[in-house]
Parts: C-alpha cells; sequence; structure tokens
C-alpha cells in the first residue's frame, strides 16, 4: 500500500513537470516596422523573425551553431553545399514547407536592398529534392552557416505574386505573414502592442517553452520601461541601463540577466580633416590618453570589457596580447615628440540616444584628451541627425558602434578599417579615411579561406597591424543585459545576437501564498 | 458676430500657412528618414536611389508645392513608419489625448475651484497656507518629476495603479475608442491625469484667489454686503461668476500648455495619444506625420482661441467681439 502511495504521489509528481501554459508581457525598447521579415535588418525585425519563423540554422547562447529547418548540411564541392531539410513542418496557413520554399526565400532576400549585401557570395539555390537543395556560392565560403542564420523560410505559395519589397509603402507581406515559427500574430498596433499566439502545430515538440500567449509593447523610455518591470505590469525588459541595473537588482522577486557581447564601440580620427591624425605619434598618444577601464568602470558601471583591439574575446581575430594601455606620461612624450607639446583643437561629434550612456563616452574621452592639451569641441546629436553627419565626415573624431553581422572579425575588418572602395562597398564606415596598405585582399582573403587554422592566422594579422598602426581607437565591447521576474526562465534563451528563443522559454508558476 | 468669425477665418488660414512652412523647414534639419529605413549595411548608392524614389531629392520650393497641393485635398502624405495616411494615425490617436485631457481639467476643475475661492475667503487660514504652498511646489517642480514619484509610490511600492499604458479600451459609435467605459482604462488614466493635472492647477488655484480676493473687495460686493445677502450668495453667485472671466482666457491659453503637457506625460507613461505619436515621429524622422502633426495642433489651437474668445462675450455681455481678437 505505501508503495502504492508512493507511485500515485510520483506520478503526480511527473503529470505536474507538464508546466501550464502561460502568458508572457515583454517590453522591449523597440518592435518590428513591419511584418516583412526581409524589410528591414535590424534587431528588432530580426527579433520578431525569431517568433513568427524558423531560421534554417540559428545562434547558441554559447555561440554555437544549431539546426532548425536545416537539419543537417554537408559541402560537396569547393563552394557548393547541400542542404538537408525537416519534414514534416507546416506555415501557419497549413501549406507544407519543402525546398522550394527555401529556394524563394534566398532569391527574395537576394532582390532585398537590406539584405543583399549578405547574401553576394550566394550565387544560386538548386532545389535537389523536395527536401534537399544545394546553395552554390561565387567562391569558398566559410561563413555560410553564418549567412544562413538569416534565411527565414517563407511561405512560397502564400507570398508569390504579391512579394514586392517596398521600404515606404504599404505591401502585402508588411501586414500578412505565414511562417513556421513558434508564434502566430493575432493582433497589431503599431507603437502600442503586438499580441501573439502559440503555433499549436509547432514542428519542435521537444521545446519545453510554455508561452501561449505573448504581448509585446515597446517601450522607449529606461525608467518607465523598468518601472512596468518593477510593478509588476510587464514580466521580461530589455535592456536595462547601467545605472538601474543594480536598483533592478535589489528588488525582490526580479533578476538580472547580463551576456558579454562583441559588440564595439570605438572612435574614429579622420586623416583626410587633420594632418595631426597622419602622424602614428598622434595616434598612439590618443589610444594611450584614453582610459578605457576607467570609462568602463565609471560610466557604465562595469557593463561592459575595456577594448584594444576590433575583435572581441569571441571571434576568430581576437588577439591575446592587445590590451587596451593607458599611459598618460608616454602620451605626453609622443604628442612631444610629434611636434605638439601644447596640443590641437579638434571637433568631435557622437550621439546621444543610440549607444548606452554614449554622450557621457564622448564628455568622458573629451576631458581626457584635455590632458593631452587637446581641446575637443564637442557636439552630440540624437541619432537621426548624427549618422547624416556621419555619413557627411562632418568631425575630425567620430564615434560608432558596430556589431558583426557574422559574428566574425572579417566583417568588423570590412566596414571599419578597409580602404574606402564604392566598387565593393568595402570601408563604407571608415570614417578614418585612413587604411593599413594592402589589407582589402587580406580581407577578401579571409573571406575565402576554408582552412580554419589558416583563417584565424590571417584575421589575426589583420587585426595586429590595424591595432600597429593605431587606425582608430576602439573603447569598449558593450554587455547586454536583460531583466525578468523570477518564474520567466529567460537565462537560457537570451544570446549575444538579442533574438530571444521565446518558443523555448519556460515560465514557471508562481507559488501561490 | 459673423464678421468677427470670418476675421477669425482668415487669421487661422495665414496661421496655418505659417506654420506649415515652419514645419516643412526644419525637416531638413531633423536628420535623414531614408537612414532611419535602412539597416547599417545598406550601401550609399542605394540610399541614394531611396531618396529620389521619395523624392527627397526636389527642391525645397517644389517639395512644399506638392506638399500643398496635396494638403489642398486633404491629403497629408503617409507615414514612413507606420505606412499609413498620416491623418488617420492622427485622428486614431486623438481620443487618447483627449481623454487625458478630459480626465485632467475635470480634476483641475474639481480641486482648483475649491482651493482657490477657500484661499481667497479664508487667506489667514492654515489650510489656505497649505494650499498656496502646495501650488508653489506645483508650479516649480517638473512634471516628470511628479509622474516618476507617482509611478515609484503608487505602482512600483503599492501596486494600485498600472504605470503604463491605456488599458482596456471599447469602440463607441464605432469610431472613437474609449478607455473611459472600463475598469482598466479608467485604472489606466489616473496616474496620467493625476500628473497633467497637477502640471495645472497651481496657476488656476493661484488665478482664482487672487480674482477672487479682487472681486471680493470691490464696491458692489460691499453693498452685497450690506444689503444683507446671505454668504453663499455673495460668495458663489456675485463674486464668483466676475472672479472666472479673466479664469476662462487664461484656460484658453493654457491649452496649449495642456498640450505640451500632454506630450511630456504620454511619453512618461507610454500613453498611446497624439504627443507620443509625435515625439517617436520625431526621434524616426517620420516627416510627413511631423508636419501633420503641427497643423492640427495649429488647428486645435485657433479653434479653441476662437471659441474662448466667444464663451467670453457670452459671460460678458459688455465685450464686444467686433473690437476685440484681431
Amino acid at each position: 500500500m505505501r508503495y502504492f502511495a508512493f507511485l500515485v504521489s510520483f506520478l503526480a509528481l511527473l503529470i505536474s513537470q507538464t508546466l501550464p501554459a502561460a502568458t508572457l508581457r515583454m517590453a522591449f525598447d523597440s518592435e518590428p516596422i513591419s511584418l516583412d521579415p526581409q524589410e528591414q535588418l535590424s534587431e528588432s525585425t530580426l527579433q520578431f523573425s525569431h517568433m513568427v519563423f524558423d531560421p534554417l540554422v540559428r545562434w547558441t547562447q554559447d555561440g554555437k551553431i544549431e539546426p532548425r529547418l536545416a537539419t543537417s548540411w554537408k559541402q560537396i564541392s569547393p563552394s557548393t553545399t547541400r542542404i538537408y531539410l525537416r519534414k514534416n513542418v507546416h506555415f501557419h496557413n497549413g501549406n507544407l514547407f519543402s525546398a522550394k520554399d527555401v529556394v524563394y526565400t534566398i532569391d527574395r532576400l537576394k532582390r532585398s536592398p537590406d539584405f543583399r549585401a549578405l547574401f553576394t557570395s550566394i550565387n544560386s539555390v538548386t532545389k535537389v529534392n523536395e527536401y534537399t537543395v544545394d546553395i552554390h556560392c561565387n567562391h569558398p565560403t566559410p561563413l555560410l552557416l553564418n549567412i544562413l542564420t538569416y534565411v527565414f523560410p517563407m511561405d512560397k505559395k502564400f507570398y508569390e505574386g504579391r512579394d514586392q519589397i517596398v521600404k515606404f509603402g504599404r505591401t502585402f507581406a508588411s501586414q500578412h505573414t505565414s511562417g513556421t515559427g513558434p508564434f502566430i500574430i493575432k493582433e497589431r498596433d503599431p507603437g502600442v502592442r503586438m499580441v501573439l499566439v502559440r503555433n499549436k502545430d509547432y514542428w519542435d515538440t521537444k521545446s519545453k517553452g510554455n508561452v501561449d500567449k505573448l504581448i509585446l509593447t515597446p517601450i522607449r523610455n529606461d525608467s518607465t520601461r523598468l518601472a512596468a518591470l518593477l510593478s509588476g505590469d510587464v514580466d521580461f525588459i530589455f535592456p536595462v541601463s547601467p545605472v538601474d541595473i543594480a536598483r533592478a537588482k535589489e528588488a525582490d522577486n526580479i533578476q538580472v540577466i547580463t551576456l558579454p557581447t562583441s559588440r564595439l564601440l570605438l572612435l574614429q580620427l579622420n586623416q583626410k580633416r587633420r594632418k595631426e591624425f597622419r602622424d602614428i605619434r598622434v595616434r598612439e598618444a590618443i589610444n594611450l590618453a584614453i582610459n578605457q577601464p576607467l570609462i568602463v568602470k565609471k560610466i557604465l558601471r562595469g557593463y561592459a570589457r575595456p577594448a584594444g583591439q576590433l575583435s572581441a574575446r569571441s571571434l576568430l581575430g581576437y588577439v591575446d596580447t592587445i590590451k587596451p594601455e593607458y599611459n598618460l606620461k608616454k602620451a605626453l612624450q609622443l604628442m612631444k615628440e610629434a611636434g605638439y607639446p601644447h596640443g590641437f583643437r579638434v571637433s568631435m561629434m557622437a550621439p546621444n540616444n543610440r549607444y548606452m550612456d554614449d554622450e557621457k563616452v564622448a564628455q568622458a574621452v573629451a576631458a581626457m584628451l584635455g590632458r593631452l592639451h587637446i581641446t575637443v569641441d564637442l557636439k552630440t546629436l540624437p541619432k537621426a541627425q548624427y549618422f547624416q553627419q556621419y555619413d557627411a565626415r562632418a568631425a575630425d573624431i567620430m564615434m560608432l558602434g558596430w556589431q558583426s553581422d557574422t559574428m566574425d572579425s572579417d566583417n568588423l575588418f570590412e566596414f571599419l578599417t578597409a580602404c574606402p572602395d564604392a566598387k565593393s562597398g568595402l570601408g563604407a564606415y571608415n570614417a578614418s579615411e585612413y587604411c593599413v596598405p594592402g589589407i582589402n585582399s587580406e580581407i577578401t582573403q579571409a573571406n575565402r579561406e576554408m582552412n580554419l587554422k589558416k583563417r584565424t592566422k590571417i584575421l589575426q594579422n589583420i587585426e595586429t597591424k590595424v591595432a600597429d598602426s593605431a587606425a582608430v581607437v576602439p573603447l569598449y565591447w558593450q554587455d547586454l543585459t536583460w531583466a525578468a521576474k523570477d518564474n520567466v526562465g529567460i537565462k537560457s534563451i537570451v544570446n549575444e545576437q538579442n533574438y530571444p528563443h521565446l518558443g523555448d522559454l519556460v515560465i514557471t508558476p508562481l507559488k501561490s501564498n | 458676430m459673423l464678421t468677427f468669425l470670418f476675421r477669425r477665418l482668415i487669421q487661422a488660414f495665414f496661421v496655418m500657412i505659417t506654420i506649415s512652412v515652419i514645419s516643412f523647414a526644419i525637416q531638413g534639419k531633423l536628420g535623414d528618414p531614408v537612414q532611419q529605413m535602412v539597416g547599417t549595411t545598406v550601401s550609399p548608392a542605394e540610399r541614394a536611389h531611396l531618396r529620389q524614389e521619395l523624392g527627397l531629392n526636389e527642391s525645397f520650393t517644389v517639395q512644399y508645392w506638392h506638399f500643398l497641393k496635396n494638403a489642398a485635398h486633404g491629403n497629408f502624405g503617409i507615414s514612413y513608419y507606420y505606412k499609413k495616411p498620416v491623418l488617420d494615425l492622427i485622428f486614431e490617436r486623438m481620443p487618447a489625448t483627449l481623454e487625458l485631457a478630459f480626465c485632467a481639467i475635470i480634476l483641475v476643475a474639481l480641486f482648483a475651484t475649491p482651493f482657490g475661492i477657500y484661499a481667497a475667503i479664508r487667506p489667514r487660514s492654515i489650510l489656505s497656507r497649505l494650499i498656496m504652498a502646495f501650488s508653489t511646489l506645483g508650479l516649480s517642480v517638473p512634471i516628470f518629476i511628479v509622474a516618476i514619484f507617482l509611478v515609484y509610490v503608487f505602482s512600483i511600492q503599492l501596486h494600485i495603479a498600472p504605470s503604463f499604458g491605456r488599458g482596456h479600451t471599447i469602440d463607441v459609435f464605432g469610431i472613437w475608442k474609449s478607455g473611459l467605459f472600463t475598469k482598466s482604462g479608467l485604472h489606466h488614466l489616473m496616474l496620467p491625469s493625476i500628473t497633467l493635472a497637477f502640471a495645472l492647477m497651481p496657476i488656476f488655484i493661484r488665478l482664482i484667489r487672487s480674482e477672487m480676493m479682487e472681486v471680493l473687495h470691490s464696491e458692489y460686493i460691499r453693498f452685497a454686503w450690506s444689503k444683507g445677502l446671505s454668504t453663499n450668495r455673495i460668495y458663489f453667485v456675485h463674486a464668483l461668476k466676475n472672479t472666472m472671466l479673466p479664469v476662462i482666457t487664461i484656460g484658453g491659453i493654457q491649452a496649449g500648455t495642456l498640450i505640451a503637457y500632454t506630450i511630456l506625460t504620454e511619453t512618461i507613461f507610454q500613453w498611446p495619444g497624439m504627443g507620443f505619436l509625435f515625439i517617436d515621429a520625431v526621434s524616426r524622422v517620420d516627416t510627413p506625420l511631423i508636419s501633420a502633426y503641427l497643423m492640427v495642433v495649429g488647428g486645435i489651437f485657433v479653434t479653441t482661441n476662437t471659441v474662448v474668445d466667444l464663451i467670453y462675450g457670452l459671460v460678458n455681455p459688455t465685450v464686444k467681439l467686433e473690437n476685440h481678437g484681431l
């Protein structure tokens, strides 16, 4: 009898393991501009794509790539990769997912103004059979899988014929969806809220996720967002501003999760505008005079990693020996040698609402340069105006943040330090107007090298050259911070890319008192 | 009366033209709308192409002419962000703002009038001093501090009021989304309307008090006392009526302040009204929406001032409308 009772309680325990469905109210700082996953390449579009669509492959929290709609892949020739697709997956409107949808989706991506730059290395996609496609690249492509994280198969039958991409108008695809993802849109009031419900036929039956209703509210104001969490009006927020983290941590039943990222903040010294910056001693002096650890500690309250190079530790190009160095004495000596013992006057611009504490960091930098007797005329602008100025290279020193789309060093080099070249698009964000000679060919080479060891070496070599020539001033890699109620299991579903895997989110019921 | 309205109409026309020129002229300074629409890795050539398609490369006068032509047909353009006609968007959000303003005005009327009257009748009492101290405080504390304080106390600590949003709304007559008829809607109105009322109340308390005190010293009130009229009749019929005259004028002017404060209040409480829409539009360089909002608000200003002038005439028949205003 006792055994029987034990058995019963054991069974009861087993049953209670399947958690009841729960509602998640989430407040992020932005929302997708369109329901078309290929209209704008932005963090909020990708977050949305991960809810309503599924990628072929996706990043895990520890930086690995895991299969989703693609189950496996193999390279069948130097520039062709065969992708095997998941079977028995249905789109939200009932259509069966198969190879044709993948071919269609990648063809459409190659037409999208925002996405096509990522897909230039892919030449074409061909269907082999219902569940197999071949991806033909223009050259061996080591980052093919990284690129495939951006492929969210769209329902060909549903979209075809009415799938134009217009950036400033209403299109069919910007208002209607048919994806394979864990959630289906139920209601949308842009700027106010979006309600999604769980896809009952979701293919990933192994997922423990128990969120059956998602209510997304964009809250732009940092303190309103935090107040909404603390008052219990929402369950999950992003981001939490560094000054508020301590307060959020102290609150009862609130957890704060922080992840280091490879999101870089840097300064670019324009050599076309200023002859002083053409002297490597001046650039070195500036690098030495800026105290990255102090900025991180005082302004970002420790929620960033001081950077001495472009690639964060998680990227291949990271060189262990390059560290941010602070040495004012040496810096002053270098300025003297360069012939500027009394410094000079420069202009600097920075955004004031784009990056975490961007304005304060810019002010700190200006003060630190002041100790080299460099007078900085700092102007900070809202991001809408700032990037117009940035494109016009309107100041001697510009601030920029960058995250590699491919989670690879080469993307940083391509955009930030390559010699500007309108034809290939390299160096589009090189506001230093300077590049290490021969760097472009090395960057291109790194994009084709399939051998991991050789590739790492090339990237580290570029990193070292950039650091040796003090071409830019790296500041730090910013952390990402989320906060949620204790019973919302966000810890395992957030990631550096900031596309929380909400389909896998587990909410445990609150203990009733 | 008709001449007055006619003059006002002409005046309104010029005001609107001026607003449209100004709102159009600042557009170039706000930033690049294309920048807001595309991802960072989109090439400059691609952006130039988009700019061309949007007609942003045309000269100022050509763009302005297009705008005027369309505006004459009631078409103020399509919002870049919401992809909807801007006027539709503004009118969709207007009920939220109007309901918020309405509740705040009710609160102001309910509290400022008795407080102001009391402070005038019993200027030396402790309560009057408290009221005056409160009004000084209200004038000097910025509205967002009030809002943060209210949220901290009532939402975070006491959990009795929601911290953001509008709650459940229901359709009234199919066009007006109202939060006034649901429990959650009223609940959500609490903190924002108190905040807004807090910003407006002090000036009304002070105004009513000083006007009332002045009226109480006038000849006809003294005469009323000597005639032996009842206290209530003197205070609330004879004195109050004359007190309200300047209060109405100031109230009309304050409509502008009210709109300015709704922008702030809506931003803090994520209130889905016109002001919040506007602030978002500014940060996204959604220029058609910005222009349309400024035009609509300009229209509201002109209308309220006209209505106030008309009421003024009704309350005080000695005011001749023809000689007033223009």
